[in-house]
């Protein structure tokens, strides 16, 4: 071969000819259509790639990226705090994760669960702060339905505009979101402060009758039942139901949808309420349970994670548990890795890497190698 | 006159960073990919010209540094969009979610450090005698000029020139726009590339000239305003220029409404521009419901050359 290069000479041997032709296209890449979901192993290795890429940035920072993920995975698996650490984050992953696993069912881009959280959190602690002397098994309930319907009203707010001014909910539900987030900083800088917290901001503690009851000595709260109980509920309702079958339908081709007298503006209010509503019962379980009070930074950032947790578990019920554990250690690790002089951003960095590489990994299933013989 | 003054000042002083991002943005949309990771990208914007600011003190090598990221960024969401086909809403959000934590964990060390008087102004003496244009124009920085010479250059670019042409083209209609030779997947990967730049260089304003100072999400939400300014300006430069400077008032209202000594709480001053947003959206829905919106045809739509529709 190279004696031939060399001289630049026409080639003698044939065999040569042919094997340099088949060498230029003998494969080509086709986009099947109608493809299937990308494999598990997919998924893997697109989390994969973006701990290395991440990694990358890390070893920039001048630390040994596999201390690093290894202090992670430690502080988040290694002990039983850190796993029911990891349990209670994942609770409100899992609850908003649902949520917009519902919305994104009908291609209904709702990125609103971080506000939706916030409303339901804020409703549950009016609850608190305007009837405090309840007993526990009215302020529990009450503070439940407030939540909820907080939680739904924010996500009609979304809704509304979608459905009958075609505005995209992308950019109004992201609006909400900065809308309840300085709302909650008027209420805990302001109204709802704490008299006697030293400053704080934050509402008064909830009493126990305001609390989750929790699991022993651990911070393990209630919540976890509400969590189950909506996932269950979501798996039976997809599968099962005349109204799951409508929201399949939806979600597999609109046109057809519409074309076969299903009202989809009716849909879109209606998962836009539910939505809400499971983010707004995210944020009463985690003041109620976790916090004990509202207060400045509640959420870190749990309605965005949400996105990802629904992404990775490609909406599939079982998978989004797997997924919300998965991210609710992501955060728990995020913070230990603070003790070694890294910031908890760590872990949002991650998060955003693992959704890109999620998202090719995706088209990679789309794509189907065809030998060109 | 004084009030006047003062009110165009700040529109254009906060508007600027709005107007580049989306221009940068309609540049994009006008290729027929949508844009939705404009937070993530001024977020990153910011975090590198703060870090490469502090680093170095060279704006030039601040600026390079910043178009070389966000360009990397633009190639990857071209990459997933127009190479891969990934649905473009989710690609938006990830370059967001991405860019938001990575700015958060390149920006920890330099978060809260002051840094003024980055960008110099271009001073223009023989303007200053001249009633109102004096007050405004004399003293502004080389963004605020880069932005109006910007609007005008894309103008005349999208609606004057036979490139221009062939964009437009590629994003209303990008099978026939292939089918009369137009590269559409060259075109698209170009303007994803230059637009992300130039959502980069709106970050890197709001840094270095708005608000110099680095702090986690600094941008809160500007990018996705930037997003919203995109459909109020209906693709169009020129609107774009108007509506970025009526965003840039409303955004300076709060302190402006402070300062007569108004006891509305901040946070409901500051509230006003992302209701403003979602009223004006509904507003043009409303009064376009039976008019096209004026977008690309062919916008989120993947383009795959032989696939029928």
């Amino acid at each position: 071969m190279s004696e031939q290069q060399t001289a630049g000479a026409l080639p003698v041997d044939n065999k040569a000819v042919k094997r340099e032709t088949s060498f230029r296209m003998p494969y080509r890449l086709e986009i099947d259509p109608t493809g299937r979901d990308s494999p598990w192993w997919v998924t893997l290795a697109a989390i994969i790639l973006a701990l290395i890429a991440c990694g990358i940035f890390i070893s920039l920072n001048g630390m040994n990226p596999i201390a690093v993920y290894g202090k992670m995975l430690n502080g988040a698996f290694g002990s039983t705090f850190g796993l029911t650490e990891t349990l209670v984050k994942a609770i409100p992953l899992l609850l908003c994760g649902i949520g917009v696993s519902f919305a994104y069912r009908i291609s209904v881009w709702n990125i609103g669960a971080e506000g939706q959280f916030l409303a339901g959190a804020m409703a549950a602690t009016a609850i608190t702060v305007y009837f405090p002397h309840l007993p526990m098994y009215v302020s529990i309930p009450v503070m439940l339905l407030a939540s909820m319907a907080a939680g739904g009203v924010w996500g009609l707010l979304t809704a509304i505009p979608k459905t009958f001014f075609q505005v995209n909910e992308l950019i109004t539900s992201l609006m909400l979101n900065y809308v309840a987030l300085l709302a909650l900083n008027y209420a805990v800088f302001g109204p709802w402060k704490d008299p006697k917290g030293f400053n704080f901001p934050g509402s008064p503690m909830f009493t126990a009758a305001q609390s989750l009851p929790t699991w022993g000595t651990s911070r393990l709260h209630l919540g976890i039942i509400f969590a189950v109980a909506a996932l269950l509920l979501y798996a039976f309702v997809i599968r099962y139901t005349r109204y799951g079958y409508e929201l399949r339908l939806i979600g597999a081709n609109a046109e057809a949808a519409r074309h076969a007298g299903i009202r989809i503006s009716k849909h879109v209010l209606i998962v836009m309420m539910i939505s809400g509503a499971l983010a707004g019962l995210a944020g009463m379980s985690e003041v109620s349970g976790v916090a004990h009070r509202l207060m400045y930074g509640i959420s870190p950032g749990y309605g965005y994670t949400a996105i990802i947790v629904a992404w990775l578990a490609k909406l599939n019920p079982l998978s989004l548990v797997v997924s919300s554990v998965l991210f609710g250690g992501l955060i728990v690790g995020g913070y230990s890795v603070q003790t070694i002089g890294l910031p908890s951003s760590t872990s949002s960095m991650i998060q955003g890497a693992i959704l890109f590489f999620l998202i090719a990994g995706g088209m990679a299933g789309k794509f189907r190698i065809r030998s060109n013989r | 006159m004084e009030m006047l003054t003062q009110i165009l000042i700040s529109a254009i002083s906060s508007g600027t960073p709005l107007l580049i991002a989306v221009l940068g943005g309609i540049l994009i949309e006008r290729s027929g990919i949508t844009q939705l990771g404009a937070e993530g990208l001024m977020l990153m914007g910011a975090v590198i010209s703060c870090l490469m600011f502090i680093h170095t003190g060279s704006l030039a090598l601040t600026l390079l540094c910043v178009l070389a990221v966000s360009g990397v960024l633009g190639l990857l969401h071209g990459f997933l969009c127009v190479t891969l086909h990934a649905n473009q809403v989710v690609c938006g959000l990830a370059m967001t979610i991405f860019g938001a934590g990575l700015s958060a964990y390149l920006g920890k060390p330099v978060s809260g450090k002051p840094l003024a008087g980055a960008v110099p102004k271009l001073d223009l003496p023989w303007l200053e005698p001249v009633p109102l244009l004096g007050n405004i124009f004399a003293h502004l920085d080389l963004f605020t000029w880069f932005s109006f010479v910007l609007v005008i250059a894309m103008h005349l670019f999208i609606h004057r020139t036979s490139w221009g042409l062939h964009l437009r083209a590629v994003g209303d209609n990008p099978a026939t726009a292939d089918v009369m030779g137009i590269p559409v997947i060259a075109i698209r990967y170009a303007c994803i590339v230059i637009g992300s730049m130039l959502i980069g260089i709106g970050g890197a304003d709001l840094l270095l000239v708005y608000t110099p100072t680095w702090n986690e999400g600094m941008t809160s939400g500007r990018g996705w305003i930037a997003v919203a300014l995109i459909i109020f300006a209906r693709w169009n430069p020129i609107r774009a220029l108007l509506c970025a400077y009526f965003f840039g008032v409303l955004d300076s209202l709060g302190f402006r409404v402070q300062l007569i000594g108004s006891h509305i709480p901040s946070y409901f001053l500051k509230m006003i521009p992302y209701v403003v947003t979602i009223l004006v959206l509904m507003f043009l829905g409303w009064r376009n419901r039976n008019k096209p919106s004026g977008a690309p045809e062919a916008l989120g739509v993947p383009y795959i050359r032989e696939q029928r529709f």
